[in-house]
């Protein structure tokens, strides 16, 4: 995290339709390194689709999403090589229900090492591991990640034995295992029992507190107010009003943000 | 039940002294060989097609083959499995000048024609799977098709493997056609026994227990494998 304060994700004039619903009517702004976003706003406002076409799980209508320099709306670009760097927390985990704990969390970092190892070229100088250091590797490092979770007696336990919490702190793990560049997190607790809700958010705000950049749509407006720079108000389809979780809340602007913090806070 | 008996004494005769068995072994071979063969080969097929089948449809080449797909099942599908393997074995081959022995024919065609059929149920296995499996194997920067093989068909299969069971099975009954193209399966096999013995009615009563054994077995098999499967689920 050397280079904070550059920008990171460049988003210009994003419009997003399904079929003739106009979902997203040009949204711009641009994330910094270490930065930590939170989106908030009514259902159907676009929050999750604006979230997903950050790492193009929906494709843009027009508009542009300029990720580390790379423009991931043109169609040349390989969006799975980008989206090893941008890591994806979803509502309900999405965790691979047919593989165990420990092998969610290899999955990418084993596939990504198998396909850097099938493009190696003989002449290429920098070597790169074999297949079976790249697993050991694997292991190693999803090993350390469920201790600092401290679920490592569950590494080899499927995910339908876990408690919602911790399928999604499986979840986060298994997108950090990429040593991703950002994450983005759709609505992470909304999921959960409320007793569950605070581990997730807790070990949200320890990769917080370590500088990772941090997109994030939720409903803890206490999260907000403690973790972000920025929080974001959007409403159909577009960003409203944006400011420091201080101001946003404490001196709202916009009257449908006004109503709407009535209704929440 | 005296005349029974004799009946009785005549298939053994026939059956162990005049190396009926050899051919009932043969024909047990052939079917289970046609029937497995074909399984495999339509678990291939039916998985490649069901797969195009649930492709996203905006990329002109992924609507080009569906339709192919489509054309194919339906093909398969609309016409008796008899007549599928008359032609080809009566009209493909002479037209293209290959020669295979019937049994190589039967288990292709059996392999084309459940193909056809697997990719149906395949199809359903695979949106049957939570769509959210699909978009963690792409948000962690997996590709389609490495989501869709290592992620979404293994818990596709699991979900169909009953349905995959009563397929196997009919496939393994389906195998009395092969006579027409002058396989020896189960029917030719006692069939000669019957003629050779002048009577028919222990030879097709065996040839009953035959299959309902078979079937049995395969039954229990696909119980044991989902209890398997299903337990590796709760550990
Ligand atoms: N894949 C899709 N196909 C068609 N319409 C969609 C799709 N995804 C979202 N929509 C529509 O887009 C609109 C915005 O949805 P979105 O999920 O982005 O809202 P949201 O702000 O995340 O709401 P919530 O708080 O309920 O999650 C809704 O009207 C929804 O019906
Ligand atoms: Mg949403």
């Amino acid at each position: 995290m050397t280079e904070n304060n550059k920008d990171l994700i460049i988003v210009t004039d994003l419009h997003k339709s399904f079929g003739t619903n106009h979902v997203l009517k040009g949204v711009s702004t641009t994330i910094k390194k270490g930065e930590k976003v939170v989106v908030i706003g009514p259902s159907g406002s676009g929050k999750s689709t604006f979230l997903r076409c950050l790492n193009c799980m929906e494709d843009p209508t027009s508009g542009s999403v300029l990720f580390d320099g790379v423009e991931l709306t043109d169609f040349k670009t390989d969006i799975n090589v980008q989206r090893q760097k941008m890591g994806m927390v979803f509502q309900h985990f999405n965790l691979f229900a047919n593989k165990t704990v420990i092998e969610n969390i290899m999955m990418a970092p084993i596939y990504v090492a198998k396909k850097k190892i099938r493009k190696h070229k003989k002449s290429d100088p920098t070597p790169v591991d074999d297949l079976k250091t790249a697993k050991r590797k694997a292991r190693e490092t999803a090993e350390a990640l469920l201790r600092r979770i401290g679920l490592e007696d569950k590494a080899d336990a499927y995910p339908s034995s876990l408690s919602g919490g911790q399928k999604q702190r499986v979840a986060i793990i298994r997108s950090l295992a990429m040593n991703p560049d950002v994450i983005l997190f759709d609505e992470p607790t909304s999921a959960l029992d409320p007793e569950m809700v605070g581990e997730v958010l807790e070990l949200m705000k320890e990769l917080a507190t370590e500088g990772m950049t941090m997109v994030v749509v939720t409903h803890e407006m206490g999260f907000a107010r403690e973790v972000a720079d920025r929080v974001v108000f959007m409403d159909e389809g577009k960003f409203v009003e944006e400011a420091s979780p201080e101001e946003f809340f404490t001196n709202p602007k916009a009257p449908r943000l006004q109503e709407f913090l009535s209704k929440v806070l | 039940m005296n005349s029974f008996m004799v009946k009785v004494n005549r298939f053994i005769e026939v059956f162990i002294e005049q190396g009926g068995y050899n051919e009932v072994l043969t024909g047990l071979k052939n079917t289970l060989l046609i029937a497995v063969t074909g399984l495999i080969i339509g678990i291939v097929i039916g998985t490649l097609i069901a797969t195009v089948r649930v492709l996203p449809k905006y990329k002109l080449i992924s609507r080009i083959l569906d339709k192919i797909c489509t054309f194919y099942v339906a093909l398969f599908r609309g016409t008796p499995m008899v007549v599928q393997l008359l032609v080809f074995y009566y009209v493909m081959l002479p037209l293209i000048c290959v020669k295979m022995t019937s049994v190589s024919v039967a288990i292709a065609v059996f392999g084309l024609n459940s193909g056809a059929y697997i990719s149906e149920i395949m199809r359903a296995g695979i949106l049957s799977v939570d769509p959210g499996q699909m978009e963690g194997g792409r948000s962690v920067g997996m590709s389609y098709g490495a989501t869709m093989m290592k992620i979404v068909i293994p818990q596709a299969i699991k979900n169909i493997l009953p349905t995959l069971g009563n397929e196997f099975i009919t496939l393994v009954k389906e195998t009395s056609v092969v006579s027409f193209v002058g396989a020896t399966d189960l029917y030719v096999a006692f069939n000669y026994i019957g003629s050779n013995s002048y009577e028919f009615m222990v030879p097709y009563l065996v040839m009953a227990l035959i299959y309902i054994v078979i079937v049995c077995l395969i039954s229990l098999g696909i119980k044991l494998m989902e209890r398997r499967l299903r337990k590796g689920d709760r550990k």
